[in-house]
């Protein structure tokens, strides 16, 4: 029953990509926050580092699991979403509105292979 | 009946204890430099100030705030908690063992080294395999070094490709995490329908990428892998090596050895198997014992029976080189020597074979009142689900668990392994009698009895306890980890 | 037959096969098949009643030898106030497993709380975990957090002055998993910090110092942590905890993590172990930290307790995803070094390390004046220092002199790092134990020896 969005792009990870402009927005799926239960802590990547896709970019945590956020799509850390650092259960009450960090110069092609929300639902279905 | 911190007992001049005072000629004492100022500390580390009989009664009181298999029956599955003789804390307490320097001239330490050499032997023999370590500090530091002398044997053959340790989906964390760190890449296997191994799969996923296979025996659904001459055969028939986490060896002392079963390396848990106190989480020891294929790789230094004696021989050129410190848990190490003294070969054998009977009693007697997913017979340990009450009554595996806390029992180990919802795992040890087993089953049961009644009390526990349920998301958001 | 430990009658084991549906113990092993059953018992001795092994063990007991020790190279033979054994062998202490359950180990949680709390305390540092196996490996773990810590970083700098031993554990970490040691040499018997600029690059994770060294001599790390931290890199110190009562703690020289070894604080001897590792890191790090870690929070009335916390860390949560694979600590370790420090306080820490200080030097002074051996490097040390013998004969003889005397002079360096260049250094360490007796036994052995 997870709640999946009709414009993102998504992961096999469980991360969604919303593109703005020449900016890449990534957050984790409604599936994911869901499966990690109450979240305590969102570990922020470093500014400016380039991070390729399928690299382990960050951690978010519950009381007992750590789940490592794969990024999706080549790119740039330009920035990280600094109210995650004090209130990390943001994501829990709205996981498409809390993005967890945004890229630049990504890769179009990666993005290009990311599911779209009727092959990402599909997917869930599988599991 | 909280206990304060002892800093908050404190008050400045009070001393518990004092030095004699330093008798070296006045003339020195003056003339000795303090340490330049460049590297001399100033400010002092906040301690408590006390008197002796405030550290005795403060660390008494906590020591009520605790339970021990002293205390009452512990069944925590795959740990093991049996009783903890009392002869080998007296004999772990003697000067002429701690007392004793790691660096004093071999010549002083014979009694020391005879010990480790002959526990060495009598664990060889019971898990037969040729010869072992004594270095590890604990069953994942066992791990950590089983695993890196497979990866120093691939190296020495030169065959660098075999990167993966396969390990069945219900093992325990620590195994895919030694691997981890070790530089393997881990691959589970999956489970068939009886929680065994499963062959396809198995077979599946060997092939000349693999350098071992992780498995215990009885696995952590505490069952005896059926097929396990035939696992090791299709395992060495691919070039890979057996290890065996010795974890649930307390199942079969003396009545099979990993060694007859195929594995070529194991780690043992002294303070599981082998009765020494687990000490609040250690210091425990974890022995690596290996067949002949991995034994020039053993960490430094080995102790060899010469004409002159015990040695310490550092020449091994194919070794991993140290893990530890100095020589291992030397004090628990004389612990199990004790305990295997004490028991024999027809006492380890008997401690296995009432493991395993007290295991099946208390399974028989709780099976009807609640579902054995893998039931038949177990070995030393058993898994229940309480799938059914979650569902019906809304009352989780924690919640019996906590409630067991009122009755006077450590709960058993919960929601593990992953493969069983709601899981608890139970370990009763051959240490417990008829009575306290069925004392225990009665508890067991009138809580379960109690779960359909008023599923909201059994939420709501532990009732008699100094604290109820602990706020954990205030822990992790709010930290206080020190005073 | 009455097995020890194990309580089952006769009539016991009836009714519970009964019960079970069996009729011999036999069966219980059914599921083991017939090429798998021993068929013999293993070749290990018959039991024992316990008299018999006590009266075995303590033949054997005989065949170790005690003396006077001057030795130390991490094991140290300081005095250790009685309050520690008795109270760390309270049953519910010694006979529990790690506290899960935590309604029901809140004694246990508040030891370890305040274990981590010295530590932090003494090192200058934010948060302690519950300890670790010994000091080579919380160096080792160490090493691990910082490879963890940075991308692409797969380099430990080390300095060649590392206790011998903790340099081994390091090697042996190091070896097949791709990542590798940089050694940082040294300058008269310290490390050489102006080697550091040229061997710091990306590459490199961190760097692991330890003071008093591998001779006893204590370093100074002005300037380091500043270098290390502007290639991103992390700092680590290893220390002799009980020697911060004199010298810089690891926090006043801006390091990122404080390791080392707490047998100094409350541990015997015992032949090398069980001792206690520690580690205490800046609170940036917290979540990079191995190990336990117990936290003070509250439940649901409100009533403050203590919990295992943030164990999205460990081993049994992350899996292969771990940076560790640490379950267990060496929890009643270190509550040896916690009533210990209870007992000492912070005048009493001071006490013992001001102590080992001065005696050590009185007897170093005395030493130097000798022919054949010199205290090689004009370097600040706490409680050991390095003699430099003119030729190995006069060693051997001096070491056996002083035997003769009861005594145990120090521990030459090649014993521990099996290097004929080193086969000419003792290491003699003197602690607050050492008699004015004991020490002047020493001086008129060494000065019969030395002429």
């Amino acid at each position: 029953m997870s709640k999946i969005m009709e414009n993102l792009r998504y992961s096999k990870d469980h991360e969604w990509v919303r593109i703005e402009g020449d900016k890449a927005y990534v957050g984790i799926t409604d599936h994911a926050q869901h499966e990690l239960g109450e979240i305590v802590f969102v570990e922020l990547p470093p500014l400016g580092e380039q991070y390729r896709k399928g690299e382990e970019i960050s951690t978010v945590e519950s009381v007992k699991a750590a789940s490592a956020i794969i990024n999706p799509v080549e790119g740039v850390v330009h920035e990280a979403n600094e109210d995650l650092d004090g209130s990390p259960e943001l994501i829990n009450e709205d996981c498409y509105a809390h993005h967890l960090y945004i890229l630049t110069s990504f890769s179009q092609a990666d993005y290009d292979e990311l599911l779209d929300a009727k092959a990402y639902q599909a997917y869930l279905e599988t599991l | 009946m909280r206990e304060t911190l002892l800093i908050e007992q404190s008050k400045q001049g009070r001393k518990a204890y004092c030095f004699p005072p330093l008798d070296l000629p006045k003339g020195f004492q003056q003339a000795l430099p303090p340490l330049p100022e460049s590297i001399r500390r100033e400010q002092p580390a906040r301690l408590p100030e006390v008197s002796e009989l405030d550290v005795v009664r403060h660390f008494t009181r906590l020591s009520t705030m605790a339970h021990g298999v002293d205390n009452g029956m512990y069944p925590l599955g795959s740990c093991t908690m049996k009783y903890n003789p009392k002869l080998s804390e007296h004999i772990a307490k003697m000067d002429a063992f701690t007392k004793i320097h790691p660096l004093q001239d071999v010549s002083t330490t014979q009694g020391s080294l005879s010990i480790m050499f002959n526990l060495l032997e009598d664990l060889s023999s019971i898990t037969g395999m040729k010869w072992g370590t004594l270095q590890p500090c604990a069953g994942a530091h066992g791990e950590y070094t089983g695993l890196k002398m497979v990866k120093s044997y691939y190296e020495k053959r030169g065959e660098t490709g075999r990167t993966k340790i396969l390990i069945p989906s219900s093992a325990h964390g620590t195994n895919p995490a030694s691997a981890m760190v070790n530089g393997f890449a881990v691959v589970s296997i999956g489970s068939n329908e009886k929680g065994q191994v499963d062959l396809e799969d198995l077979e599946a996923k060997l092939d000349d990428s693999v350098a071992a296979v992780m498995m215990t025996n009885p696995n952590t659904l505490g069952i005896f892998e059926q097929n396990i001459l035939l696992i090791s055969k299709m395992v060495h028939a691919h070039g890979a090596l057996m290890y065996y986490d010795g974890a649930n060896m307390n199942a079969i002392l003396g009545m099979a050895t990993p060694g007859e079963m195929g594995f070529d390396v194991v780690h043992l848990n002294l303070h599981k198997t082998f009765a020494t106190p687990h000490g609040g989480g250690g210091p425990g020891s974890g022995p690596v014992m290996v067949n002949n294929t991995l034994r020039p790789f053993l960490p430094k230094p080995d102790i060899l029976l010469t004409d002159s004696g015990y040695v310490l021989d550092w020449d091994g050129e194919d070794s991993i080189g140290k893990v530890s410190m100095f020589w291992g848990n030397f004090l628990v190490l004389l612990r199990a020597y004790v305990y295997i003294l004490r028991m024999g070969s027809e006492g380890l054998r008997s401690a296995s074979a009432h493991a395993v009977l007290n295991a099946n009693y208390v399974a028989k007697r709780l099976c009807d009142v609640c579902e054995i997913p893998y039931g038949e017979q177990c070995m030393h340990e058993f898994v229940i689900s309480l799938e059914e009450y979650r569902q019906n009554n809304g009352v989780r595996a924690q919640d019996i668990a906590k409630a067991l806390i009122d009755k006077g029992y450590h709960p058993p180990t919960m929601y593990f392994p992953s493969l069983v919802s709601e899981a608890l795992m139970i370990e009763p040890t051959e240490s417990e009698s008829l009575e306290t087993l069925d004392a225990f089953i009665l508890a067991f049961r009138s809580i379960l009895a109690q779960a359909k009644e008023d599923p909201e009390y059994v939420k709501g526990a532990p009732y008699t306890t100094p604290v109820g349920r602990l706020d954990e998301v205030k822990a992790i958001k709010e930290p206080n980890l020190r005073y | 037959m009455i097995y020890p430990y194990i309580p089952h009658t006769d009539e016991d084991r009836k009714i519970m096969l009964e019960a079970i549906g069996l009729s011999s113990m036999e069966e219980l092993f059914s599921g083991l098949s017939e090429d798998i059953l021993l068929s013999d018992s293993v070749p290990i001795s018959h039991g024992r009643t316990e008299d018999e092994v006590q009266r075995m063990i303590d033949s054997i007991a005989q065949r170790n030898v005690r003396g006077i020790p001057f030795l130390g190279c991490g094991c140290y033979d300081h005095i250790i106030p009685s309050t520690v054994e008795a109270l760390s062998s309270l049953p519910s202490f010694v006979t529990a497993y790690t506290p899960y359950q935590a309604e029901m180990s809140q004694g246990l949680l508040q030891a370890i709380y305040e274990f981590q709390s010295m530590i932090c305390e003494i090192t200058s540092m934010d948060v302690a975990n519950a300890s670790l196996y010994d000091g080579a490996n919380a160096a080792s773990e160490a090493a691990s957090l910082m490879v963890g810590a940075k991308r692409h970083a797969s380099v430990v700098l080390v300095s060649s002055t590392l206790h011998p031993f903790t340099l081994q554990v390091l090697q042996t970490w190091a070896k097949g998993t791709g990542k590798s040691l940089r050694i940082v040499k040294e300058k008269d018997g310290v490390v050489d910090l102006s080697l550091l600029s040229s061997l710091l690059d990306s590459t490199c994770a961190g760097l692991i110092v330890q003071s008093p060294n591998r001779y006893g001599l204590l370093e100074s790390y002005e300037g380091v942590a500043e270098i290390l931290h502007e290639q991103k890199a992390l700092f680590a110190i290893s220390n002799d905890p009980l020697s911060l009562a004199m010298q810089k703690s690891p926090g006043q020289w801006n390091a990122d993590i404080a390791i080392g070894d707490t047998q100094s604080l409350g541990l015997p001897l015992a032949f090398g172990g069980p001792s206690c590792g520690f580690m205490a890191v800046k609170e940036a790090l917290l979540r990079k930290l191995p190990g336990r870690l117990v936290g003070l929070t509250e439940d649901g009335k409100g009533r403050k307790g203590f919990t295992l916390t943030f164990q999205a860390r460990e081993q049994h949560i992350k899996r292969e995803r771990a940076t560790s694979n640490i379950c267990s600590n060496q929890a009643l370790a270190a509550l040896m070094t916690t009533i210990h420090l209870s007992s000492l306080g912070w005048d009493g820490m001071l006490e013992a390390a001001n102590q080992s200080y001065a005696k050590a030097h009185y007897l170093a002074y005395h030493l130097a004046q000798l022919p054949g051996m010199t205290l090689v490097w004009d370097k600040p040390f706490w409680c050991e220092f390095p003699l430099v013998f003119s030729d190995s004969k006069r060693l051997r003889k001096f070491m056996q002199e002083l035997r003769n005397e009861g005594i145990f002079a120090g521990v030459r360096l090649s014993t521990l790092t099996r290097k004929v260049k080193d086969e000419l250094v003792l290491l003699v360490a003197v602690t607050e134990k050492r008699s004015r007796e004991e020490l002047e036994l020493y001086l008129a052995a060494a000065r019969r020896v030395m002429k």
